[in-house]
């Protein structure tokens, strides 16, 4: 806990010593804002592991001059499993960050930047670790108004200011719905504290399942659930890289903490709070891969591939409480396992991949996938490292996105088998849709890496890339490192996600316990296919040595100069599934020039895939919301007279009231 | 019950001097008769308390400023401005003095129905406080003039003192200060206000202020 707090002291010295140097010391403001946030970082992974390696609760606690609340803190294994993923991420960000902000568009005001960043962090370790409801609610509103003015960092940008607009206006309706769970639920315990809300587990079920729906809204928004996730694909491109990366790695699961914590409090409910999950979970999933697949936005295209894996982890844990409910502990460990594993894993490669995102959008200028290309010979590291994460990201063996996946799967088979009847038919449904997600995925990262990193370069300034420097690429590293260690160690990761789970399901806890040979074997098989592919790959460096090849240009389809605009288009790349799959529910809108004369004529083609949650559902709806309440603009006349006559009223009907009674 | 008499009769000039207010459109009428009633009002708290220091600070205090400074500083901007009569107020004088009557109906009707203490059951501070306060209302509601408006605070106030006076016992001499302050600063803010409205917009009309909305 010391060490926590020397953590926070850092963070909050750093918050303030970064916006002195102002506007034209920017190197230092960003010296001290980034180093700050890293030392913050060090002292907090030290006490994540510590908290994890430690068994039972740290608790600490100080009065406080506000109605209900109290400074109490509390770092059990499921705290410090947030924290372990929130303190990596946040230092590889900073380290990013330190060279990210000096050069490009985001120059302006890196103090400022620096001073949300470290706020960002700070905030996000106290919902994890906060103890009490007007703690955790303060910290949460904290960290979405920080992370509100990180995503408004380019506030010259229309783009944007809108995207943080709708951000803020989702998170704070979110918000509402952990109000009014907070308010309720302390009205029936009598205090704040979450130590007093262990009375809400002997609540009747219709009253539990308000409660979890509200935690279900409320968390929802902020992790971009399905029907939620607007803000998302426009809040992580406006953001600096290695925000989206704190944002999509570590903020979005913040909710996903806070539906686990405080879930817990509530009675182990009925079958339909996890089916419910699941469904949620598996059509966001699908939702997501396939928008992703439609973006040419680099980052939207991550960030909606964001929406998928928040999806996947849902369905995980939907399907942990409806075995647990059920009666199939073996499954319900495996999908909490699976579940945690991969929230875990995809703070780890989504983050690497939202940096390399970066990186890539540093060196050729644009978020356009159109606009890059042939990058991977000018950034070769940045290169190998985004090759790291899609392969990560895409569940492919020795890295680390496999392992929490193979044990969603193996839940899912595991009751597929044992039941029978309809029961057993739809894990074995969802089997299928989630391997379907996985196709998805593999094709959303060859899009990335086959576009952006392969080929020609398709404009200017991609073929003037440079590489980025080595704070940016140590990050990077560290991460797919990291990624890999998951993929070659898995026991690790197993032994992680069983010390987090042992307060929300401590059943389940003591199977994964018992479960060591399957992470064992898998991280075998990794080593050998790790193996394999080395072999493979120095014989035929070797093979090729001998006989080399002779370069010559490619077939130009009978073109007399092939340029790199010929070249298959991010659109392009994805027409099979656009046009022959999804779309009838999506309309991606296409503007299609194409037409087949004897004479070529100048033709224009133009594709665009807005969301449709966005444009058919909240759009209109908040439209109509807006029109009803101008009916009420009537009411400021902008005159005094007309003010002091509601006052009037409203007077006369208090006294009419009070003397009726 | 003796005891109110003679304050219960000046309670009732003030309603009657209510009334005058809501009906009349001469500006220097209202002003003294405001300032007549800020007066009458001053003596409330001898009549109830008896002569103590703190009743004689408190009567003092209200006839100055209620009863004479204040009215003649009234006097003084209307001078100023030269301006006489409220010339169309939003709603007419006769149907503000039947609102008026209907809200001191009203007064009386609602204080019979609240749970008074032995000592002021049949007292009329209550409901004539209630109806002062009204025609405060009324009157800024309805007139449009800088002044009048001031004017209607000045009545407000005079209902909010009422009210006091039967709190004085039990209220400490900062609380009654602090309603002497707050009508210095009310008319201290109408006046900056008609200052200003004067010279931006050559006219002393509140209408003009609405160009500030939004």
């Amino acid at each position: 806990m010391t060490l926590l707090f020397a953590a926070f002291f850092l963070f909050i010295l750093g918050a303030l010593l970064a916006v002195i140097p102002g506007r034209t010391a920017a190197r230092a403001a960003t010296l001290l804002g980034s180093g700050s946030a890293i030392l913050g970082c060090l002292f907090g992974l030290i006490a994540a592991g510590q908290g994890l390696i430690a068994e039972g609760a740290e608790t600490f606690s100080l009065p406080w001059s506000m109605p209900g609340g109290a400074f109490s803190l509390r770092l059990d294994g499921l705290s410090a499993f947030f924290l372990l993923l929130l303190f990596i991420v946040g230092l590889a960000g900073a380290l990013y960050g330190a060279e990210y902000m000096k050069g490009g568009r985001e120059r302006r005001r890196p103090g400022l930047h620096w001073t949300w960043y470290n706020l960002l962090i700070l905030s996000m370790t106290l919902v994890v670790t906060a103890a009490n409801g007007l703690l955790f609610l303060f910290a949460w509103e904290c960290m979405s108004l920080t992370s509100f003015f990180l995503v408004i960092n380019e506030y010259d940008l229309t783009e944007a200011v809108e995207a943080g607009w709708t951000y803020l206006l989702a998170t704070h309706l979110g918000a509402a719905f952990l109000f009014a769970f907070f308010l309720s639920a302390g009205a029936l315990s009598g205090s704040l504290e979450f130590a007093s809300f262990q009375v809400l587990s002997q609540l009747t079920a219709p009253v539990a399942s308000g409660f979890f729906l509200l935690l279900l809204v409320g968390f929802g928004s902020k992790a971009g659930i399905f029907p939620f996730h607007v803000w998302l694909p426009d809040a992580h491109p406006a953001a600096p890289s290695h925000v989206s990366a704190l944002m999509s790695g570590v903020m979005v699961k913040t909710a996903i903490y806070g539906l686990l914590r405080l879930s817990a409090f509530l009675p182990v409910g009925p079958a339909w709070w996890g089916s419910l999950l699941m469904a949620i979970g598996i059509i966001g999933a699908l939702f997501g891969i396939t928008m992703a697949a439609l973006q040419r936005d680099i980052k939207r295209s991550l960030a909606y591939s964001t929406v998928e894996n928040i999806g996947i982890i849902l369905l995980a844990l939907g399907f942990w409480m409806h075995s647990r409910v059920n009666g199939h502990p073996l499954a319900a460990a495996f999908a909490l396992a699976g579940g945690l594993i991969h929230l875990l894993n995809h703070a780890l490669f989504k983050s690497l991949l939202f940096l390399g995102a970066g990186s890539l959008m540093h060196g050729s200028g644009s978020r356009n996938l159109n606009r890059m290309g042939g990058l991977m010979r000018r950034m070769p590291v940045t290169g190998l490292l985004i090759v790291c994460g899609g392969l990560a990201i895409s569940a492919l063996p020795p890295f680390n996105g496999l392992i929490g996946e193979w044990f969603i799967y193996r839940a899912l088979l595991e009751s597929g088998t044992v039941l029978s009847g309809l029961a057993g038919f739809f894990p074995l449904v969802l089997i299928g849709l989630l391997a379907l997600v996985g196709g998805m995925v593999l094709i959303v990262m060859t899009r990335i890496i086959g576009i952006a990193l392969a080929g020609e370069p398709r404009s200017p300034e991609a073929a003037k890339a440079r590489e980025a420097g080595w704070p940016m690429g140590s990050a990077m590293a560290a991460l797919a490192l990291l990624c890999l260690t998951g993929g070659l160690m898995p026991v690790f990761l197993l032994q992680v996600a069983g010390r987090a789970a042992t307060l929300i399901d401590p059943s389940a806890a003591t199977i994964l316990a018992g479960t060591t040979m399957a992470p064992w074997w898998l991280g075998i098989m990794a080593i050998l296919l790790l193996v394999c592919i080395l072999a493979a790959y120095l014989f035929l460096r070797w093979r090729q040595g001998r006989t080399p090849v002779p370069a010559s240009a490619t077939w130009g389809c009978g073109f007399a100069f092939p340029s790199s605009r010929m070249s298959y288009s991010a659109e392009s790349f994805t027409e099979l599934p656009q046009s022959a799959m999804f779309c009838s529910c999506l309309q991606p809108s296409t503007e299609d020039g194409r037409e087949i004369g004897f004479f070529p004529e100048a033709r224009r083609f133009a594709f665009a895939a807005p969301d449709p949650m966005l444009t058919r559902v909240f759009k209109p709806f908040f439209r109509w919301a807006a029109e009803v309440c101008s009916g009420f603009r009537g009411l400021q006349a902008g005159q005094l007279h007309v003010y002091l006559l509601y006052i009037f009223s409203a007077t006369i009907l208090l006294l009419v009231w009070v003397g009726q009674r | 019950m003796d005891n109110y008499n003679p304050a219960n009769m000046l309670l009732l000039l003030v309603i009657l001097f209510n009334f005058f207010l809501l009906g009349s459109s001469r500006l220097n009428a209202c002003i003294r008769t405001v300032a007549i009633q800020g007066g009458i009002l001053s003596l409330l708290p001898l009549f109830l308390h008896g002569f103590s220091g703190h009743s004689l600070i408190l009567a003092g205090g209200a006839f100055l400023l209620k009863g004479i400074a204040i009215p003649f500083l009234l006097l003084r901007a209307i001078r100023q401005v030269h301006i006489r009569r409220e010339m169309e107020p939003l709603l007419g004088y006769v149907p503000t003095l039947l609102l008026g009557t209907l809200a001191t109906a009203g007064a009386f009707i609602f204080s019979d129905r609240l749970p008074l203490i032995e000592i002021h059951r049949g007292s009329l501070f209550i409901p004539v406080g209630l109806a002062t306060l009204a025609t405060g209302f009324l009157m800024l509601i309805t007139r449009r003039k800088a002044i009048t408006q001031a004017l209607g605070y000045l009545i407000f106030e005079n209902g909010v003192f009422i009210f006091g006076m039967l709190l004085a016992e039990a209220m400490p001499l900062m609380v009654e200060a602090g309603v002497l302050l707050d009508l210095l600063v009310a008319v201290f803010v109408m006046g900056i206000v008609m200052h200003q409205i004067n010279r931006e917009f050559s006219t002393m009309n509140t209408d003009q202020l609405s160009s500030l909305r939004e």
